[in-house]
């Protein structure tokens, strides 16, 4: 079956739903795991990858959670697919890069996406909406119990289970949330944050890494130890650090619309001006702006607007989600046409922004 | 500022990150910074590398700078410097002396904690039992016992069979 036949529209993903959507974008919990006697993707030859792969495919797709899945070789997929995917968030660019002896099995709802022949034998991850850890834990974890009756899990008692890179033994967990903090960005508090998690072993990414700085002012909150520590543990120590995050980003966002309304205002307004206005704009002005309209819904300045159409903007600004409706190629020139075509078009219906109630409005009555 | 993996090219990608309070910068090529999955939203960790590549000193130093060979894979002590990775599951003991003062630098503790696959955890329950079995046997034994001891000789067979099937694939 065709990917993008098979792939759930922008429009629907982007509006599902969990706990705290307001900063938490989506929760993911990832599980390496290796055979036992073949070796790592990495430094196995092409015959043995493949072997790998014939004896993981079948048994991920005779899973019950898999039924209908999509499911197919990576050197069957084309390079926009490809990139459709990890724009998505669906695979890592690692993958992306992959081609036969690799594969791909994702589920009906795009909830579980399971990687073979990446960095390890399998790569098996759950995502959900909002802050789910735990129910994305739980559901990776049943995938796991199930496809260990099939497959022969490279694990040693002392070690747990073995990975081709020793930073993610033992449990082979990397629990992940995608944050949007654009009032810690805002406030200058974004840094303080950042060094204070690292301090807690635990890694801050930017959505598309370079360093600190998030595209989007969104961010990846994850793990980085796996060993020594149980994975309920693991997950609970994220909740925890994520609760934390999550009351900083509010107050950060009270204290500007309090102590700095017009800055607030001010980057929201011309957001939503360039946004629905220009004739030209890249990816990344894009990404850095809808961030603006994202807090703009947030804080009530577009009662019209939800915050699925702003969710779902994101996943369709980007190049390669561009690129699928054209069948000739486009240039990055083109695409920044394009883009700012569909902006306007998608916006159009949209008000400019309303004063944020209350606090603006009356101040003198406190 | 050259490129501090392959040496050869002029650095472009300048990455810090502050890991156990300790400041860690990394420069690198555009071709070294691809292959390190630098782009990488959901793969990379500026430590992983930054382990990695400490950590291949750290192993030749362990190993006495011998050159150690998985039998099971071939896998190298050099390969691992350039790779990061290893090659197989079996490299774990291979390479295990090395690996140890890394691991405890990387990981909260040194001994797994967490799940366990099902079935180990059952060979892991019989093999207590059958433990336990034997000292009744024995003691039954040295007591003279021979219902008792009949009864333990039964029951440890059982187990042994359970053991067998469970481990057979």
């Amino acid at each position: 079956m065709n990917l993008h036949e098979f792939l759930v529209p922008p429009a629907e993903t982007a509006r599902r739903e969990g706990p705290n959507t307001r900063i938490v974008m989506s929760s993911r919990v990832r599980l390496a795991r290796n055979l036992k006697e073949l070796a790592f993707p990495g430094w196995a030859k092409k015959a043995e990858r493949i072997r790998a792969l014939d004896q993981i495919r079948p048994a991920v797709e005779s899973l019950p959670q898999m039924a209908g899945a999509f499911s197919e070789s990576m050197d069957n997929l084309n390079a926009l697919d490809k990139q459709i995917l990890v724009e998505r968030h669906l695979i890592s660019r690692e993958h992306a890069a992959k081609s036969a002896g690799s594969g791909l099995v994702l589920n009906r709802e795009e909830s579980l996406c399971v990687m073979i022949n990446e960095e390890d034998h399998l790569r098996m991850q759950a995502l959900r909406p909002g802050l789910q850890l735990k129910q994305a834990w739980a559901a990776i974890d049943a995938v796991d119990s199930k496809l260990e009756k099939k497959l022969d899990y490279a694990f040693n008692a002392e070690l747990g289970y073995l990975t081709a890179c020793p930073t993610n033994l033992g449990t082979g967990i990397r629990v992940s949330a995608m944050l949007h903090l654009p009032g810690l960005v805002l406030a200058e508090q974004i840094n303080q944050i950042i060094q204070a998690v690292n301090k807690l072993g635990l890694a801050v990414r930017g959505l598309y890494g370079e360093g600190t700085e998030a595209l989007g002012n969104v961010f990846q909150v994850s793990n980085q130890m796996t060993l020594g520590e149980s994975e309920p543990e693991i997950v609970e120590r994220l909740n925890k650090v994520l609760a934390q995050i999550i009351e900083h980003e509010e107050n950060a966002r009270g204290t500007l619309q309090e102590k700095k309304p017009k800055t607030v205002c001010n980057h929201i307004g011309r957001a939503y001006g360039i946004l629905a206005n220009a004739h030209s704009i890249s990816s990344k002005e894009t990404m850095n702006l809808l961030s603006f309209l994202r807090l703009g819904v947030d804080l009530g300045m577009f009662p019209e607007m939800e915050r699925g159409l702003v969710d779902e903007l994101f996943i369709l600004t980007q190049p390669a989600h561009l690129q699928k409706n054209f069948s000739e190629k486009l240039g990055a020139d083109e695409r920044d046409l394009l883009r700012a075509d569909m902006l306007r078009e998608r916006l159009r219906s949209i008000s400019r922004p309303v004063n944020p109630p209350v606090k603006l409005d009356k101040p003198s009555e406190e | 500022m050259m490129c501090c993996i392959c040496k050869e090219k002029e650095a472009t990608v300048h990455l810090t990150q502050i890991a156990a309070e300790k400041m860690q910068k990394v420069d690198l090529c555009e071709d070294c910074a691809k292959q390190k999955g630098v782009n990488d939203p959901a793969g990379f960790s500026l430590a992983d590398m930054l382990l990695g590549l400490g950590a291949s000193q750290e192993m030749e130093q362990a190993a006495g700078g011998s050159h150690l060979k998985c039998p099971h894979c071939g896998f190298t002590q050099a390969d691992f410097k350039k790779a990061g990775r290893l090659g197989c599951a079996h490299c774990y003991d291979t390479f295990s002396e090395g690996l140890e003062g890394l691991l405890k630098t990387m990981h909260k503790g040194t001994r797994h904690k967490g799940k366990i696959p099902a079935a180990l955890r059952e060979s892991q329950n019989l093999a207590a039992r059958l433990k336990q079995l034997q000292k009744r046997l024995d003691k039954a034994v040295a007591e003279e016992d021979f219902e008792q001891a009949a009864l333990a000789r039964d029951e440890i067979k059982s187990t042994k069979e359970k053991i067998a099937e469970i481990t057979a694939p």
